[in-house]
């Protein structure tokens, strides 16, 4: 039995459900007991054509499960009325399953796990393990999901083979990409690596898709993804980008990363992902630090701050003026940012990073004493155990340096 | 998505509103106590933010390696104010505004009287990995 297989197909049969205006949940069941049948099945007999075998078992399990229901007989008009519909490509299917689980009423937590089990075929036990959660917690999630989705999505009217103008709204396509972007950064634990996953799905959405923010995502998770082996100590400490070993940075994804940008950003339609990868691809083209192009970099982020103006870019800018034009450059920028509004999710404090950034500008500055309070500061905030050792260290090594 | 630990104290929070222990109650008290800590585990489940959650007894005991060949020391339990940690929760929301939130709801479980007891909360974030993503690039 392949899994490998069914957990391709399931997307594209549960899209094909879907857009014959299953509503989502019934869809899934349906799709469920035809991979059970097939799991059982194909051993003994294996299809021609596996997906339309699973899309014509999924279809009649959908007809039984919705005849045996009398209260939904509603839909089952519905699904009476509607022509069998001819072969589409599958493309158009899939394509409205992401759009689906981005569903504007989903939390992101909701819309990331259930783009995870509906276009990425993942099972329920796979996304709790990858985010730390109980099986039973990802599974309500997603049932409350597929529900959200089902009662405000399908039923009133699936959209129709071809009618493709609601994807094009930007604002669709920006959540499609935000909840892809999500799963990426969650990086991985478990058997999963959602960050490999979200590469998959989105080069899926790319090849389906034609819109140069979709190329930019890319292009920023293979850019990113390709010294993700070098960010970290095998021992799990954090790497700074000047001292990764950068012979080990996988040289294919970048320059495929650098490929698409390219493409993207001939097309002329700028957008915060394209401005996102073309400071990664600085980075990643640079073959030592020193040689960085940090002119181009700032430039970049001004252009981000144009299209987003969010206080990490203009944090994240001054790292990058402090580099080009030197540290008291950057702490200029970075007083410039006004720390009040620097406040990250309401919580009243500063950007968790502002603290850290300062203390780097410090350092190269030469007052060792401010860097070092700022430094132990900083380490007090991190958010991730990694980084509030990595801070804790600097902290300790310029007060040994000092105490000598 | 972040964890939290919600942590409810028996000794070491500031004291609570409606300051009654709760062997004073009335056995009804405590039961709608009791079922409103539930009623909130059960709800956290269904919106699929519930991690984990647990009691604690009260015999905390302190204890602290004092050399080689020598047996640990200890110290307590009833030494002092220290803090005491009566359970906790595990939650997974989608921000701290929530993680708040759900602190709020749970510290109006209701107490003496039937009113809420107005207990204090420590919400306190779980430090995570690291992201795949640095939030600065040029890390």
């Amino acid at each position: 039995m392949n899994e490998a297989l069914l957990r391709r197909l399931t997307p594209s049969v549960l899209a094909v459900l879907v857009r014959r205006g299953a509503d989502f949940a019934a869809a899934e069941d349906a799709v469920q007991d035809a991979l059970v049948e097939a799991v059982r099945g194909w051993p003994a007999d294996p299809p021609r054509d596996p997906k339309g075998w699973l899309i014509t078992v999924a279809w009649r399990k959908f007809l039984d499960a919705t005849r045996a229901d009398a209260a939904r007989r509603r839909r089952e008009d519905l699904v009476e009325e509607e022509p069998q519909p001819g072969p589409v490509p599958a493309v158009d299917d899939t394509l409205q399953l992401y759009f689906l689980c981005a569903h504007p009423s989903l939390t992101p937590s909701s819309a990331v796990a259930l783009t995870l089990r509906a276009v990425g075929g993942l099972t329920t036990r796979q996304i709790a393990q990858a985010y730390l959660v109980p099986e039973a917690t990802m599974a309500q999630r997603i049932s409350r999901a597929k529900r959200t989705v089902s009662g405000e999505g399908a039923s009133p009217a699936p959209v129709k083979p071809g009618a493709r103008g609601r994807f094009d709204r930007p604002g669709d396509v920006a959540t499609v990409l935000r909840v892809l972007y999500l799963v990426f950064n969650e990086g991985y634990s478990g058997d999963v690596d959602l960050a490999a996953e979200a590469i998959r799905l989105t080069r899926q959405l790319a090849a389906q898709f034609d819109h140069p923010e979709v190329a930019g995502l890319l292009a920023l998770m293979l850019l990113h993804h390709a010294r993700r082996a070098t960010r970290t100590a095998p021992d799990g400490s954090l790497v700074p980008l000047a001292e990764q070993d950068r012979s080990r940075w996988d040289t294919t994804l970048i320059a495929e990363g650098v490929e698409i940008l390219q493409a993207a950003l001939a097309r002329d339609r700028l957008g915060e992902f394209q401005a996102q990868a073309a400071i990664a691809a600085l980075h990643a083209d640079a073959p030592t630090a020193e040689e960085t192009d940090w002119v181009q970099i700032v430039e970049w982020y001004d252009e981000l701050a144009r299209l987003t103006d969010s206080p990490v870019v203009r944090l994240n800018r001054a790292v990058a003026v402090g580099e080009a034009d030197g540290p008291r450059a950057g702490l200029a920028a970075l007083a410039a940012l006004d720390t009040s509004s620097t406040s990250s999710s309401g919580k009243g404090s500063p950007l968790p990073r502002y603290t850290a950034v300062a203390a780097y500008l410090h350092e190269r500055d030469g007052d060792l004493a401010t860097a070092a309070r700022l430094y132990a500061e900083a380490a007090r905030k991190a958010p991730s155990l990694a980084e509030r050792d990595y801070l804790m260290r600097q902290a300790a090594r310029l007060n040994t340096r000092r105490a000598r | 998505m972040a964890k939290y630990l919600l942590l409810k104290h028996y000794r070491g929070a500031p004291a609570p509103a409606n300051d009654v222990p709760m062997d004073k109650w009335t056995p009804e008290e405590v039961s709608a106590h009791v079922q409103y800590m539930r009623d909130f585990a059960a709800r956290l489940e269904e919106t699929g933010e519930f991690i984990d959650g647990q009691a604690l007894a009260p015999e905390g005991t302190w204890v602290r390696y004092d050399g080689e060949g020598r047996p640990p020391v200890t110290d307590g339990p009833f030494a002092e104010t220290k803090d005491l940690i009566a359970g906790w929760m595990v939650i997974d929301v989608d921000s701290y505004e929530r993680a708040v939130e759900l602190a709020g709801e749970l510290s109006a479980a209701p107490g003496a009287g039937g009113k809420p007891i107005h207990e204090w909360l420590e919400v306190r974030p779980f430090l995570a990995a690291p992201p795949t993503v640095p939030e600065c690039p040029h890390r």
